[in-house]
């Protein structure tokens, strides 16, 4: 069992809409040019941040070509997952940053 | 086709043999200007490709190039300011610069496509050869706890080049 990092999604609660409350957001690091953690395991309208503690600038490019995250040095980039399966992803200025996210219905 | 690979090839052992071996245990201030020479050539070379070639992938390619490497080599500054370092200029160096600069005049002869995939098979090379010799010289040999870590992201940078070099290069066929 991979780690999950869960942020619960404050604005919903507090708003007290229990749709979004359900959404979760998960935080991703991109640094060193490491991606972790390099698994993470979602569901269908949780939140993926990708937050980019370099001086460099990656993307979070899936290869399936559903979605090309930018991520400007030192900034973060988030994506509302819409589908589910298993997305292999990498950066495409460093095609040896890779890592997998798995979205569960 | 053969001409380009033993260009390529010759360009490898010009730097790993020649260039590189005579650092056989670089000092610090050696090991730092090397790497900073080592950035210093791509962004050079990146420039050159981005005034001379027409393809927008390999013009990308070149910008990505200029900013990590500008990036890297400030991180390099930064260190050397704050160790109190001053970068020496070394025989690698030197070797590595008078290369590069007759690489230059090589590849401002080209345009066109010419001029694209020579570009980019002497970056896949170029990264290659550097990766090298970060692993087997640089970062053996460093002995600043700093350096050695900052070297090691630099080589992950430059592998990360190389691979997306021999993307562009795939691309260009």
């Amino acid at each position: 069992m991979k780690p999950r990092w869960i942020i619960p999604v404050v604005a919903g609660l507090v708003s007290g809409a229990s749709i979004s409350a359900l959404a979760a957001t998960i935080q991703i690091s991109m640094e060193n040019l490491e991606i972790s953690p390099a698994e993470v395991t979602a569901k269908v309208g949780d939140t993926v941040e990708w937050v980019n503690k370099d001086v460099f600038a990656h993307t979070a490019t899936a290869r399936n070509g559903d979605w090309d995250v930018m991520l400007q040095p030192k900034k973060s980039g988030t994506l509302v997952l819409k589908k589910a399966g298993t997305v292999d992803y990498y950066c495409r200025f460093h095609p040896n940053m890779k890592a997998v996210l798995t979205v569960a219905p | 086709m053969f001409i380009r690979l033993s260009a390529a090839v010759a360009a490898l052992s010009l730097l790993s043999g020649a260039a590189l071996a005579q650092a056989a245990k670089p000092s610090d201030p050696q090991i730092a200007h090397i790497a900073y020479t080592a950035g210093v050539i791509d962004v050079a070379a990146a420039k050159q490709a981005v005034a001379k070639s027409t393809n927008k992938d390999v013009k990308a390619f070149a910008e990505d190039m200029i900013r990590d490497h500008e990036a890297v080599n400030k991180q390099a500054l930064d260190l050397v300011k704050k160790l109190n370092v001053t970068p020496e200029d070394n025989d690698t160096s030197k070797t590595l610069s008078k290369n590069a600069a007759a690489k230059l005049d090589e590849l401002g002869k080209l345009s066109g496509a010419a001029f694209d995939k020579a570009y980019v098979a002497n970056e896949v090379a170029y990264h290659k050869a550097v990766d090298g010799a970060l692993e087997t010289t640089l970062i053996p040999s460093a002995s600043n706890a700093e350096l050695k870590s900052l070297l090691q992201t630099g080589l992950k940078i430059f592998q990360g080049h190389e691979q997306h070099a021999e993307h562009v290069a795939a691309m260009l066929k």
